[in-house]
């Protein structure tokens, strides 16, 4: 039996898992939680992107056995209680970032993290945080635009 | 199961009792869409098909409007523009609508498929149509609310007013009405002219943006049904290899592992159910790890030898000399070349290339009853669909096909063999099962862009024009004979049809790798050797490229004489001006800075590209900037225009640099993202897309600005540094990002 705690809340699997395996498989297959992708399963990706107590890391990359007691946040966490977006989930929005949309939650989260440590980033700062995250369709000019136009909305302030 | 509706949700709620206007008419009318390549071979969505336009619309009450969209959304944002389409002809409330995904039928939707940028195309009239005859029965109910003529009734914003009485009701209330009128004839409909539209041609953003951005499950990987298995594939490694002998007992005891098996089906196409063992377990990593414990002897006796590094040896010889087979042969090219101011030669090649969408390949089967239902991430499901029936041994309506939102297609979904492994393997298990290809899987087991090789020359004469062209193409042949489908040359090229005297000749090297179309079959490796063979011409004679290609475009006419769907020389010397004009052309840069322009003709759209990079030094390019401009008729979607630019100048980036496959002794050599990269943001240049103003009618843009990407690029870097690249990936000549 694992707990973990995702999204503010503790959440029991009572599945026999191996030891190897990794969060994502965990968060999709166990917990239903599948807005965290797969790409590539070796961490080139970042579609998997997950925060562990805030900072981004790659759940295909993590066992789930060494994470009870962390806080662990999925894009299904990233909206405050009640359904208010994020701003950078706005800001995704009103930039039309998306195009099949498979990589963006990874993109999500990785922006997020970065506007808890820079709340006015630089272009230079943006591409070393989303470096690890690959877009398959080219996104990357609106990525670059909606992460600047989210954190001037935050003015200063980090989520 | 949130996301993903099921079919029996589907004629739940298109069938409620709620009232409302449910358009459900065949509206008539044949599109006849026939392309084929100069061999003959059919290519990405290049088939004859008939298009029965048939688009449900659903009013609420509430004036909530519901448009379903037929065709597969993979990221080309078919989903958003067909509804636009609808929308702008019944002149519904943006606001208002909502757009789903419609079941699979093709006797109710027409084509489903996507591919070759032809969805806008084939679809426009029939859209179109539906929307107006949408807005008829509306204006029809109205009119007879208020006992007044139609023709005194307009439409606007979801609304119909009587203008004589100012009287006005809304679509809302008029549903339960409407859906009693009969649907008209929608041919017979007047439709609106371009220069009223209201919604079509503005920038209106992806209509699944929201489940998008809060991670709402809605791909193929996504699905999950209760009791549901998951199931990995061990494949043979190399092509043609079978399996001899696997420890499936000892797997088989692993936990959480319910099967293991040799995975057969005598029925199945050996091109699509490779030689393979399937595992079957309670989760998607139990069955990764029970597939990597797999011992299996492959029987390699009919394996395959194919080898990238014998091709290229290959290929440098036979460039020596003409090529077996006459493609084409114009004029007198021995003479023109004699007579010749000055001749050139260059010696091109590309190489292998894997689609690599980021949602790996997968499919969910669930066999019972004598019927199967699938969830599958599949461009081709017109065709898929009869042919998982057949497989099976089943009547169409018994295979029941659910397409989810798609992460990303290239082409590499137009092939369907991830749906006949999962239908085969549907028979074994009890219940649901979802097959999930790990991204190794994906890279290696791809249906691959071939690489190619071009011998090319070419004369000027004095005043520096070009006056022959000749170009021994060396592609890859399965049968020994024709090339395989995708690795043709085209004869409608330019500048081939502009010149007097040209010689094209080919010459087959064996495969047995899987090949496919990719993003611009055909045009996405021609491009390269053309555009920049015609960029040694131009610099050889001393003259600016631009004025180059215009000249050698010439009078405003399609280039093959009789031929309206060949480059127009008009529209592609409009686009090329326009970049240039957009791009500086002509301005003074820094040394080790240079831009480049290179132009290309694919699947009806006309794109010239420039690409302005900075070279350092040890080979570091900075590509500060690409502008785009493109004639592809009317724009429905302004925001889809400028997301497929961008979208394919960042796939030509990552082509053009770093990506490439090979081959030995018939297996597959890189595996994923560390191998065979993708651009990361730090090296994303600006975008900047141009359209030339058209009334002509709309054509896909998912893929005619991917060709001229890799020849503007290497212009640059020959007008940066006067080295001239003739072989891709940049990364083999040391150059990095
Ligand atoms: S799936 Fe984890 S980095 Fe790609
Ligand atoms: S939007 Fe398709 S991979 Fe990023």
């Amino acid at each position: 039996m694992l707990r973990l705690k995702v999204n503010g809340t503790e959440r029991v699997i009572d599945t026999e898992l191996d030891a190897s395996t990794p969060l994502l498989w965990v968060l999709r297959d166990e917990l239903g939680l599948r807005g965290t992708k797969f790409g590539c399963g070796g961490g080139f990706c970042g579609a998997c992107t997950v925060h562990i107590n805030g900072e981004p890391a790659r759940a295909c990359q993590l066992r789930a056995v060494d994470l009870a007691g962390v806080d662990i946040t999925t894009i299904e966490g990233l909206a405050a209680q009640g359904g208010t977006l994020h701003p950078l989930q706005q800001a995704w929005i009103d930039h039309d970032v998306p195009q099949c949309g498979y990589c963006q939650a990874g993109q999500l989260m990785s922006a997020a993290a970065l506007l808890k440590k820079k709340t006015k980033p630089s272009d230079a700062d943006i591409d070393s945080a989303m470096a690890g995250n690959l877009c398959r369709c080219g996104t990357y000019q609106r990525i670059r635009a909606a992460i600047h136009a989210a954190a001037s909305k935050m003015g200063g302030k980090r989520s | 199961m949130s996301g993903i509706h099921t079919r029996r949700d589907f004629l739940r709620t298109s069938t409620a009792a709620g009232g409302g206007l449910l358009l459900a008419g065949t509206l008539g009318g044949q599109v006849l869409l026939a392309q084929t390549t100069p061999a003959g071979a059919p290519t990405a969505g290049a088939a004859t098909e008939s298009l029965s336009p048939l688009v449900f619309v659903k009013i609420e009450p509430n004036g909530a409007i519901r448009i379903y969209s037929a065709r597969a959304e993979i990221g080309q944002g078919i989903k958003t523009s067909s509804a636009m389409t609808v929308a702008e002809e019944m002149d519904a409330d943006w606001s208002r609508v909502t757009v789903e995904q419609s079941p699979v039928d093709n006797t109710i939707y027409g084509a489903q498929t996507v591919g070759g940028s032809r969805s806008t195309p084939a679809s426009w009239d029939a859209l179109r149509r539906c929307g107006a005859a949408a807005r008829a029965m509306l204006i029809t109910a109205a009119a007879r609310v208020w006992q007044v003529n139609e023709n005194e009734c307009t439409t606007e914003r979801s609304v119909v007013t009587h203008w004589p009485s100012r009287r006005t009701l809304s679509y809302g209330e008029l549903a339960v009405r409407a859906a009693a009128v009969p649907v008209p004839d929608a041919t017979r409909l007047p439709l609106k002219n371009s220069r009223d539209y209201k919604l079509i041609g503005t920038r209106v953003a992806n209509v699944d943006n929201r489940k998008i951005v809060t991670g709402e499950p809605q791909y193929g990987m996504d699905v999950q049904l209760p009791g549901m298995r998951y199931a990995a594939l061990a494949r043979a490694p190399r092509r043609g290899a079978t399996v001899q002998s696997a420890n499936i007992d000892t797997v088989k005891r692993m936990p959480g592992v319910s099967d293991v098996f040799i995975v057969t089906d005598a029925a199945a196409d050996a091109n699509e159910l490779l030689p393979s063992v399937a595992v079957i377990a309670n989760s998607t990593w139990n069955a990764f790890r029970a597939r990597d414990a797999l011992q299996i002897q492959w029987d390699e006796t009919r394996a395959a030898g194919d080898s990238w590094s014998s091709y290229e040896k290959q290929a440098r010889e036979l460039s020596q000399r003409e090529g077996a087979q006459v493609v084409r042969q114009s004029g007198d090219v021995a003479g023109a070349f004699s007579s010749a101011a000055r001749t050139l030669e260059g010696f091109y090649s590309y190489p292998f290339l894997s689609h690599a969408p980021l949602e790996p390949q997968n499919t969910t089967a669930w066999f019972r009853d004598g019927m199967l239902e699938m969830w599958c991430p599949v461009q081709m499901v017109d065709r898929a669909r009869p042919a998982i029936a057949k497989l099976m041994g089943l009547s169409l309506e018994k295979v029941v096909v659910h397409l989810p939102r798609i992460g990303g297609g290239f082409g590499r979904r137009l092939s369907w063999d991830y749906m006949v492994e999962a239908a085969v393997l549907s028979k074994r298990v009890q219940g649901p099962v979802k097959l999930v290809w790990s991204r190794e899987d994906d890279i290696r087991f791809d249906y691959y862009r071939p690489g190619g090789f071009h011998a090319l020359k070419g004369a000027l004469d004095a005043k520096g024009r070009l006056t022959a062209w000749q170009d021994h193409f060396i592609t890859f042949s399965a049968d020994g004979k024709t090339p395989v489908g995708v690795g043709v040359i085209d004869t409608a090229d330019f500048p081939i049809p502009v010149l007097e005297n040209t010689r094209l000749t080919q010459s087959l090297l064996p495969l047995a790798t899987r090949t496919g179309a990719f993003r611009a079959p055909r045009s996405n490796g021609l491009a390269f050797p053309i555009q920049c063979f015609l960029h040694e011409m131009s610099a050889a004679a001393g003259r600016d490229h631009v004025e180059f290609l215009l000249d050698l475009f010439g009078a405003p006419r399609p280039i093959v004489a009789g031929n309206a769907n060949s480059t127009h020389a008009g529209r592609a010397a409009a686009v090329i001006r326009l970049a240039a004009q957009k791009a500086g052309w002509g301005r003074k840069l820094a040394p080790g800075r240079g831009m480049g322009m290179a132009f290309y003709y694919s699947h009806s759209g006309h794109v010239a590209e420039v690409v302005d990079v900075s070279v350092s030094k040890d080979k570091k390019l900075t590509v500060h900037r690409v502008v785009v401009a493109a004639d592809i008729g009317l724009i429905v979607n302004r925001l889809g225009f400028e997301q497929q630019a961008q979208g394919a100048v960042m796939d030509g980036l990552s082509i053009a640099l770093g990506q490439r496959i090979t081959m030995e002794r018939g297996a597959v050599e890189q595996s994923n993202f560390g191998d065979y990269p993708l651009m990361r943001i730090s090296a994303a240049p600006k975008v900047e897309a141009y359209s030339v103003d058209s009334d002509s009618p709309p054509t896909g843009f998912g893929e005619p600005a991917l060709p001229p990407l890799a020849p503007a690029l290497c212009n640059a870097i020959f007008a940066a540094t006067g080295e001239r690249v003739r072989t891709l990936p940049l990364s083999l000549s040391g150059y990095h990002a």
